[in-house]
């Protein structure tokens, strides 16, 4: 048999390599999968990573679609790597994404249609406020009460969507709407229009702040003492109470700031790509980025590359849904392999492992 | 709105229907939370149940079939995890998380061809004597055989772990799994055998969802039922007695809500789904207010993982 001798220290190599390994592997079992569902298996992946990156018919398309949709996981995954990292699980980001778009669409549109070049901002600031206070009720119950994060997180997604649905039927319906569910579209209200920068592409603000965070992120968990302060409380509680820190302003502090980053991708999406609060407004970034966020080691840079890597999968999955007919769970289960895979493989990372028996 | 259209004894004969899904689910979890794993792929199990035992009981015919396969099913899925958390020492908060989003794709994949399709029929079985007893007989002795066995199981569940050996050493297990493995019972294959028992019984639940209580498979039916399962088990202070009754609280106020919105009751739909989850939340924080009795019961090892180091 095996036996486990734990590393003293962790394997950069091998920690790099994990989701290098994980995503081969993924791409193997993914491989079988498909083959089982009567698709082509070299063609469907071929299809999700290669062609929206390379094949001259869809890449102009596809590549600024990664950028799109990576924008919203990379900025949810950069808020809960951080809570991960202290050992606090906010899972219900979902939630915040969606209760930011409705904050900040339901200012905006209070307003309309007023012009003025304060809405926008504001709206921003009342999405980021939106996502804070959602996730600020899992905090309090769990600092107030020590009751679990997880749990109380995650039931108010279901909570949320129902709200969604409360606002695209009730009260944020477009009264112009001819009694069809969702708002006015916010890409016709210039003010509060989240307008793509780069014309044609669609590329829009929100892509842009995922990238400034990375950065902020990076300064924040390697360069400042919050950081090491948020490492320490998850790696030791007991060091972290020694050495006078307040876990549970930390634990505050990791879940309204993941809540925040949430808020901030609910709104951008909304005013953005999405255009307008309808009932299927969440897609489900919330949870994959809970994918990514571990893809990406719970490092922003890794957190970016994991980001592209799994709107790399949103993007090829609906080339082959749209071209080879697989069905769209195929690409969520994907998504749950990865995962997996990953998990497993720490498994490299944190022990030697050793031949018994021969001593 | 007029509430005496409410049928009371229909009404608590219906809650039950509606609360066993939780109650096998959350059983299930209670035994491998015991046993020290926090398994948070509740729901993944449990609508890998909900698929697997619709699809073999419209193929096959009977229901009962059905429940089995939905057992089997939710077990199959739960070793992918015991290998993970148990084999290659994964984090089981994440790798429970891994769970649910991997059934979920699996169950949407599998059911995408049986959407719309009826589910064959359970029977109902009635206790002689006891279901003419007028109002109770309704209640409680008109039900079908799953809803007489997830009784059973609270039972042998309380039993099991206060009145068995086996019982004690897993709960040695889940309370302090260096002293148990010191004493020489084997951590490993424990967790492993609660963790099944955790998922057939998910499997059981999601089975008994899709071909008794709705009964008909949509993608995503389970609708966090697995997630408010685990609540339960919270709630419960890990007592099996306790979970039933919180179970049947909760089926209680989901029923109730349907109800309402059935008879057309002047509150937005929208805010009677909302319920069954703040109604959740709201137990967590009940529970949590009685500190004296709050945590006891939580098993000291709950979601740490085993390493032998001697």
């Amino acid at each position: 048999m095996f036996k486990l001798i734990p590393r003293e220290n962790v394997s950069p190599v091998l920690s790099l390599l994990g989701p290098l390994f994980s995503v081969g592997f993924t791409m193997l079992i993914g491989g079988v999968l498909f083959y089982f569902l009567g698709v082509d298996p070299f063609a469907a992946i071929k299809m999700i990573f290669w062609d929206p990156l390379m094949s001259e018919t869809f890449s102009t398309y596809s590549i600024p679609q990664i950028f799109i949709k990576g924008a919203p996981l990379i900025l949810i995954a950069l808020g809960l790597s951080v809570g991960f990292k202290a050992n606090v699980w906010n899972i219900g980001a979902e939630g915040q994404y969606i209760m930011g778009a409705i904050f900040g669409a339901s200012f905006a549109l209070s307003l309309y249609p007023l012009e003025s070049i304060f809405i926008f901002p504001t709206m921003v600031l009342m999405g980021i406020l939106g996502g804070s206070l959602w996730s600020m009720i899992p905090a309090l119950l769990k600092v107030k009460l020590n009751v679990n994060e997880i749990l109380v997180s995650l039931m108010l997604v279901y909570v949320a969507e129902q709200i969604l649905a409360l606002a695209s039927l009730g009260f944020l319906r477009n009264p112009d709407g001819a009694g069809f569910p969702g708002s006015r579209n916010l890409s016709q209200y210039s003010s509060a229009s989240n307008s793509e920068l780069i014309v044609g592409t669609g590329i829009h603000l929100g892509v842009l702040l995922s990238l400034l965070m990375v950065v902020f992120f990076y300064v924040l968990l390697f360069r400042h003492s919050l950081g090491f302060k948020i490492k320490l409380l998850g790696n030791s509680p007991k060091a972290s109470g020694f050495s006078g820190d307040n876990p549970n302003k930390l634990i505050f502090l990791c879940l309204t700031l993941s809540g925040s980053l949430a808020g901030l991708a609910g709104i951008m999406e909304v005013a953005g790509p999405a255009g307008q609060i309808n009932i299927d407004f969440n897609v489900g970034y919330g949870f994959t980025a809970i994918i990514v966020a571990f893809l990406g080691r719970l490092n922003p840079i890794g957190i970016f590359f994991a980001g592209i890597v799994m709107a790399l999968t949103y993007v090829g999955g609906e080339l082959t849904q749209f071209m080879l007919n697989l069905p769209a769970a195929a690409i969520q289960v994907f998504q749950g392999m990865l995962l997996f895979f990953l998990l497993s493989f720490d498994l490299f990372v944190h022990y030697k492992i050793k031949l018994k028996g021969n001593k | 709105m007029d509430l005496s259209e409410i049928n009371f004894a229909v009404l608590v004969a219906s809650l039950i229907v509606a609360s066993t899904p939780l109650v096998l689910a959350a059983l299930g979890e209670l035994i491998a939370e015991k046993a020290g794993v926090l398994n948070l792929g509740v729901e993944g199990m449990m609508i890998i149940g909900a698929v697997s035992g619709f699809i073999v009981g419209v193929e096959t015919g009977s229901a009962y079939v059905g429940i089995i396969a939905a057992a089997v099913a939710g077990a199959l899925l739960s070793l992918l995890f015991s290998f993970i958390i148990l084999i290659m020492q994964a984090n089981q908060v994440a790798s429970g998380l891994a769970l649910t989003i991997f059934g979920l794709g699996i169950a949407a994949l599998m059911g995408h061809p049986y959407t719309g399709i009826k589910s064959p029929q359970i029977s109902t079985i009635s206790i002689p004597i006891l279901n003419e007893i007028p109002i109770l007989g309704t209640m409680f002795f008109q039900h079908d055989l799953v809803v007489y066995l997830s009784l059973i199981s609270v039972l042998t569940v309380w039993y099991f772990l206060t009145r068995t050996r086996a019982g004690l050493i897993l709960r040695s297990v889940g309370e302090d799994h260096n002293v148990a493995h010191s004493l020489g019972y084997r951590v490993k294959t424990i967790r492993f055998l609660a963790i099944t028992f955790g998922g057939a019984m998910a499997g059981v639940g999601g089975g008994y969802l899709s071909l008794v209580r709705v009964p008909q498979w949509t993608e995503g039916m389970t609708a966090g039922a697995g997630w408010i399962a685990l609540a339960l088990v919270v709630f419960s202070g890990w007592r099996p007695f306790r979970l039933l009754v919180g179970a049947y609280i909760f089926g209680g106020i989901t029923i109730l809500q349907l109800n309402l919105q059935a008879i057309g009751v002047n509150i937005n739909i929208a805010v009677l789904s909302m319920a069954p989850y703040l109604a959740t939340i709201l137990a967590l924080v009940v529970i949590s207010m009685s500190r004296f009795r709050g945590n006891r019961g939580a098993p000291g090892c709950l979601g740490t993982s085993f390493v032998k180091t001697t």
